[in-house]
């Protein structure tokens, strides 16, 4: 490996280095990170067969609609028909593609707009393609655009039990207290994930009456997969339900939006993207990923100025990221996730997980697994969450056994060269060479704190 | 095979001197008593659990799924015990056995995620909290750094989540690292503070002996053996947390409850046994996140519904039992027409213990563990005096 510059390319904005992937980095390890961000890139061709998410809706409705074992048949077939091998499709091209630095950013804005299988897998199934429609073709875009096309999402929506929201004096909110007495029928919780997660961030100065102001906006935001009386067709896309939206006008952050159905909320997304809240909330994420778990305040309030001078064009934030001095100044900063830490040695050894358990099976046992972050936060983008010593200890089982399970004409010197080489300090070195096997070896540089960081 | 880091135990002296530094210690722990909350996800169906079987409401409402006085152990002439449960017996009549029906949380919908979110963060809300109320309670049991807890399983349940560092024991099953390894590791570690703290905190943990148990395939079973072990060692943790899955009967209940009722049983006694003398000052509390409809579905099976029931047992509990009040199961009785009314609150039993258990500040419990809950003040006459 020629530099650690190359090494923070790699680990930093990529996804761990594996074969080639030096010569690929070449000289210009900044140059090749900016070549990679291309607005409107195509989907990868591994994900290409997958259907979309209002199609395995649509059709769990359906199911719906005859039996609830039917459905729970149908939700079982789609978990094992799109959701597990779409996981597996997505991490093969993670592990093999030299387009590292796109796939970083799916997995940051993903992560970012979080919707979790932890809810069930009747809406959660449809996460993947969730990912792959609404996040993925918006990384290089506006922020705008991808804030529209998440919160638009039903997987989004029901996650965030929107679907469930019904203004109190809205036709549908009058007939449910009319049948049943209660305190309201407004659900608060999408309207505050999304500012309080998506957009202003905690602190960004918004008040409760915000939250509520803002929920009843949301109200009919919701999808085609529930029978509503009449003729109306089952489908698996965004709708809105006018019967349950709140009428009137609302007031969220001082500014008044009149009753205007569906718009109302285009309005306050458009509002709530180009807020300087949310470009410090989205800056700090962004610093804390790609400088250090404590953002230093000089960088943050470099890449929110890109952000709210270019109307949040992340083409523009992630070069930003990419030249930001900070960013290359300690290439051991970050402390790799679980997944990035499965990924990294697949990539390391040029190995592909063969069977679904190589990737489920660790990503269990690290409390990881795909699209099941404990709450709509995502997960965590700091070390101490997840290098406990029971996580360590686990980290360390796993990789013995990956490095005993690799072929045995890997060269234990030239994967540590390839995977950390301008980075390894000389006691890992030193103890790599006198492992007492080769499978020990690859072990160790598995283990050691330069393959763990990035 | 199980205790998968015993190699910490055996290669301690040399580890140890290749680590050179503090171990994790434990330290005075605030109190001398054990608390253990066994997680029954996906809603317990109490009335299979604890039948009202003299009701003739009870009657009414399962005629197919109803126990009957002779598949029922009588506890009061009123309520029975499912016969699956009848290992627990000897508990009862020990005095260390007591149940509370018609209880829930505050929760009064029906979904499973937002009920079981609600019971762990502790707030009146789904998602009312991101972290847990038992993290809480430790906060304020413990200043200082110590792993008070432990959880069993893969991940740390959203209960014993937030900012005080929680112990983990899993029984992954993965290979065991051999001490030349990891000696050389600690080696490579020296100089990166936080990994040679994660290092060094493995080493300092407890692991469970289980080698003289016989060989077992539950999973729960295992746990309760490791959690018993870990919790009975004098300068361990004080908290555990285990879960059973597996509890959403909407069919075929008769059956499914009763393999459930005989792994819990196994569970409860494999604490009771390994925890030896500590048993007599412990606590463990059984709950799920709500009960199920008062009347039997179609399918043999049961539907989401709201007050369940919590089990209580240990050295500690005033057993021999049936606490709290009981509303009956007449129609007007019934929450919503439908489930059994939730008029005792788990916050209630969880304060009580906390307070008079565990012996946690009142008004921290109040403002801090279980906030806007005044109203629902600590249970009396659970403890043994």
């Amino acid at each position: 490996m020629r530099s650690l510059d190359t090494f923070t390319a790699l680990n930093r904005f990529g996804l761990g280095a594996g074969p080639g992937d030096d010569a690929r980095v070449g000289d210009d390890p900044r140059g090749w990170l900016l070549e990679q961000i291309r607005p409107g890139q195509a989907l990868p061709p591994g994900l290409r067969r997958f259907r979309s998410a209002a199609q395995i809706r649509a059709e769990i409705a359906q199911a719906g609609l005859e039996s609830n074992e039917a459905r729970t048949r149908t939700v079982r077939r789609a978990m094992n028909r799109d959701f597990r091998p779409e996981v597996m499709a997505r991490l093969r091209y993670e592990i093999r593609t030299p387009d590292v630095l796109p796939e970083r950013m799916v997995r940051f804005w993903a992560n970012h707009f979080t919707a979790s299988l932890t809810r069930g897998a009747r809406d959660g199934v449809t996460i993947p393609a969730y990912e792959r429609e609404a996040i993925r073709p918006h990384i290089f875009g506006r922020f705008r655009d991808m804030l529209h096309a998440a919160a638009r999402n039903p997987t989004l929506l029901t996650y965030l039990d929107n679907v469930f929201s019904v203004g109190p004096d809205s036709p549908a909110g009058q007939n449910r207290q009319r049948r049943r007495p209660t305190a309201t029928t407004l659900n608060e919780n999408f309207a505050r994930e999304l500012l309080e997660l998506h957009t202003l961030g905690v602190d960004g100065g918004y008040t409760q009456d915000d939250i509520i102001e803002a929920a009843k906006i949301f109200t009919g935001w919701g999808h085609g997969g529930y029978r509503r009386g009449g003729d109306e067709p089952v489908h698996g896309n965004f709708q809105f339900v006018r019967r349950q939206h709140q009428p009137g006008p609302k007031t969220v952050l001082g500014r008044v939006y009149e009753e205007a159905g569906e718009e109302e909320g285009l309005r306050l997304l458009d509002d709530l993207a180009r807020h300087p809240s949310t470009a410090r909330h989205i800056a700090t994420k962004l610093v804390r990923h790609f400088v250090a778990d404590i953002p230093p305040p000089d960088a943050i309030a470099q890449i929110e100025r890109v952000f709210r001078d270019t109307d949040g064009d992340l083409a523009q934030v992630t070069r930003a990221l990419v030249m930001l001095d900070a960013a290359w100044a300690d290439p051991l900063a970050k402390v790799k996730t679980p997944h990035e830490f499965v990924v990294a040695c697949f990539r390391a050894t040029g190995s592909l997980p063969e069977r679904q358990p190589d990737y489920f099976q660790p990503m269990r046992l690290l409390a990881m697994l795909p699209h099941s972050a404990p709450s709509p936060a995502g997960w965590s983008d700091r070390a101490a969450d997840w290098l406990g010593p029971e996580a360590l200890m686990i980290r360390l089982e796993w990789a013995r056994g990956f490095a005993a399970r690799q072929p045995g004409t890997l060269v234990p010197a030239e994967v540590l060269d390839r995977s950390i080489g301008a980075a390894a300090r000389e006691v890992t070195t030193t103890w790599v060479e006198r492992a007492p096997s080769g499978d020990a070896a690859l072990a160790m540089i598995l283990a050691s704190p330069e393959f763990q960081r990035r | 095979m199980l205790d998968r880091r015993l190699f910490l135990k055996l290669g301690g002296a040399s580890l140890a001197s290749a680590l050179a530094s503090s171990r994790v210690a434990f330290a005075a722990a605030p109190t001398e008593n054990r608390f253990i909350f066994v997680f029954l996800r996906g809603g317990l169906d109490g009335l299979h659990a604890l039948a009202p079987y003299a009701d003739a409401d009870y009657r009414r409402l399962r005629p197919s799924l109803g126990l009957e006085r002779d598949a029922v152990l009588d506890l009061d002439g009123y309520f029975g015990l499912h016969s699956a449960l009848s290992p627990l017996m000897p508990l009862w009549q020990a005095g260390e056995l007591s149940f509370v029906p018609a209880a829930t949380t505050r929760y009064r919908s029906r979904s499973h995620f937002d009920g079981q979110n609600l019971l762990e963060n502790g707030t009146a809300r789904p998602r009312g909290a991101r972290d847990g109320w038992l993290n809480r309670a430790i906060l304020g049991l413990n200043a200082g750094d110590e792993r008070l807890a432990l959880s069993l399983g893969p991940a740390v349940p959203l209960i014993l989540q937030g900012a005080a560092p929680v112990q983990a024991w899993s029984n992954e099953q993965l290979p065991d690292l051999n001490d030349d390894f990891l000696e050389r590791l600690a080696i490579v570690y020296r100089d990166d503070p936080l990994f040679h703290a994660a290092l060094t905190g493995a080493t300092g943990m407890t692991e469970p002996d289980m080698s003289g148990d016989a060989p077992t395939n539950d999973n729960f079973l295992i746990s309760s053996r490791a959690a018993a072990d870990i919790l009975r060692a004098p300068q361990g943790p004080r908290i555990g947390v285990l879960e059973l899955g597996g509890w959403d009967t909407h069919n075929g209940q008769p059956y499914r409850l009763r393999r459930l009722f005989e792994r819990l049983s196994e569970g409860l006694l494999a604490l009771r046994e390994g925890l030896g003398p500590v048993w007599s000052n412990t606590v463990v509390m059984v709950a799920s996140e709500f009960g199920r409809t008062a009347a039997e579905n179609g399918n043999r099976g049961t539907d989401h519904g709201t007050g369940g029931l919590a089990m209580l047992a240990g050295g500690a509990v005033r057993g021999g039992q049936i606490a709290g009040d009981w509303p009956g199961l007449s129609r007007r009785a019934l929450f919503e027409e439908r489930d059994v009314l939730a008029i005792n609150a788990y916050e209630a039993i969880f304060k009580a213990l906390l307070i008079g258990h565990m012996g946690l500040d009142p008004a921290y419990a109040e403002r801090v563990v279980f906030p806007e809950s005044r109203a629902l003040e600590p249970f009396t006459g659970l403890l043994r005096a």
